[in-house]
């Protein structure tokens, strides 16, 4: 039996489509809440980030909660970053008694690219070892080997990037998150098609769905500034240049533009198992992008 | 070899002020071979001292200046016994080891730090010290090809890259090579990748509470070759 609305649709044969939504820094949490109402029925789940950017925010676990009261299936994402692993399974535990299931294990950016750089930089575990620590709470035990009161499950994701400028070591990480126990994987941000085809061909060995990140630009001022300063992120320069082809103040329809043809061909050619689409601060144009993609989600 | 750097001058001159008489105490080990704290350190340190008390006009330290072989050992320690009947302080230009070896030794006379320790590493050319053990006391170095994780990745993860390195270097610093990416090829050229297949858990921090300490059982070196 699934533990989660998505965990259903992640077993059935149905496109998957997923989006996220960056909570505030600070209590005025309206926007977050507008953002959850819009996509919510759009979309088979909402992730919310976790300090994205290593930028102290409103927590990822406090987002999630709002997902459920609005109605929606949200995907917590986890990093390592700040927490132990007292503390990670601690909030685990929590998530699962509010009915949020679906976590998406990340080992989280550095402390120095986010906005508290003299922070204690935690990662007592990474990635690869949250997916195995959460398995361990499924068996019945705590990391420290004691019994738990009550059995928590979980629909475990995880990430890998398929447009690493060296790929191979990036393979080997995503082979052990699969047999660490990943059902699920959103990619970082994919700007080729080729680049996908190549990793899909590689990827369908294994039983898990593969959901190809798509970031949405609004300038080629943006992309810019993502490749000198997102860790991992590399837009093409083909991509840069269609941007700054449009005159100023249509780099969001462009934008919007770029990323339905991507999924449109995502789609056509069957090339993932679904998309997960990441606005970066701009959630308000996902609708539109969905359209203009001619995706529609039939939620249950 | 332990890496440190001298403190500014006026945070040195802040520390000494409530002492009349001041010995300047260098270390003939890592800190001489690191340029922050040996025999030429505590020259240049003294002269610098006295210059700007002399610049100053109302301040009236008097220095002394003596460098051992090692703040560290105890035996060396004791060549201190004479110097310090006279002065006030001790500026130690040691390590954090030698600083504290050097309180536990003599609990009367107060003892301020004049460097910052900053890693243990080695010397990568005139001027430059690289970073390369974490002295975690559970070395895996056979694991990754020689080339420390722990210490080299930002993060110290043990299971391979995260997603931030671009162009083999680090996302939390575009000049600092990615670890893994080092693993990685020179694990590839030892024809070793699957230790990278290995699934490696959680450290053990408690293996080395801190602080830590070594007991040795003596060993008498061959008695196991008949």
């Amino acid at each position: 039996m699934a533990n989660s609305l998505f965990e259903e649709k992640l077993n059935s044969d149905e496109f998957l489509v997923t989006t996220e939504v960056g909570p505030p820094k600070g209590v005025e949490v309206s926007e977050m809440i507008h953002h959850i109402d819009i996509l919510k029925d759009k979309v088979d789940a909402i992730n919310v980030t976790d300090h994205q950017s290593s930028v102290m925010r409103f927590p990822s676990l406090g987002g999630c909660l709002l997902v459920k009261e609005l109605g929606g299936e949200p995907i917590l994402q986890m990093t390592c970053r700040d927490r132990n692993r007292l503390a990670l399974q601690a909030d685990l535990l929590l998530a699962y008694s509010r009915s949020i299931v679906n976590v998406l294990c990340l080992t989280g950016d550095s402390i120095d690219v986010g906005d508290h750089k003299d922070a204690k930089p935690v990662f007592d575990s990474d990635s690869i070892q949250l997916l195995k620590m959460i398995r361990t709470m499924e068996s019945g035990k705590d990391v420290g080997g004691n019994d738990l009161k009550g059995v928590p499950k979980f629909c475990l994701g995880a990430s890998v990037h398929p447009e690493a400028d060296f790929i191979e070591p990036q393979l080997i990480k995503f082979e052990k998150k699969v047999a660490a126990g990943a059902q699920f994987f959103q990619t970082q941000g994919i700007f080729e098609v080729a680049s996908l085809r190549r990793f899909m061909q590689y990827a369908s060995q294994f039983d898990i769905k593969i959901l190809a990140g798509i970031i949405v630009l609004a300038s080629a001022r943006m992309a810019k500034y993502m490749n000198d300063n997102v860790p991992g992120i590399i837009v093409p320069q083909t991509i840069i240049d269609e941007l700054a082809s449009v005159e100023k103040g249509k780099g969001r329809q462009k934008g919007i533009e770029i990323a339905a043809r991507l999924i449109k061909t995502i789609r056509e050619e069957n090339l993932s198992h679904g998309i997960h689409i990441m606005a970066v601060g701009n959630e308000s144009v996902v609708p539109d992008i969905l359209e203009a993609a001619e995706v529609e989600v039939a939620r249950h | 070899m332990i890496i440190a750097e001298q403190k500014p001058l006026q945070e040195i001159r802040r520390m000494i002020s409530p002492y009349e008489s001041v010995l300047i105490v260098g270390c003939g080990t890592c800190m001489t071979v690191c340029d922050a704290g040996g025999e030429r350190e505590v020259a240049f340190l003294h002269n610098a001292l006295r210059m700007a008390q002399a610049k100053g006009g109302n301040e009236t330290h008097h220095f002394l200046e003596f460098t051992l072989k090692r703040q560290c050992e105890p035996e060396f320690l004791e060549m201190l016994v004479d110097k310090i009947s006279d002065v006030d302080a001790i500026l130690s230009l040691g390590c954090g080891i030698g600083v504290q070896a050097i309180a536990e030794r003599f609990p009367d006379t107060p003892v301020v730090p004049g460097v910052n320790t900053s890693f243990m590493g080695i010397s990568r050319e005139q001027g430059v010290w690289d970073e390369r053990c974490a002295a975690c006391g559970d070395c895996r170095l056979e694991d990754t090809a020689g080339i420390c994780p722990i210490t080299r990745c930002t993060k110290g993860i043990l299971n391979g890259p995260c997603a931030g390195t671009k162009n083999g270097k680090c996302e939390a610093n575009k000049d600092m090579d990615c670890a893994w990416v080092l693993i990685y090829k020179r694990l590839e050229r030892l024809g070793q990748l699957e230790k990278m297949r290995r699934y490696y858990p959680m450290r053990n921090f408690r293996a080395v509470p801190r602080p830590k300490r070594l007991v040795k059982t003596p060993v008498v070196l061959g008695e196991d070759n008949g």
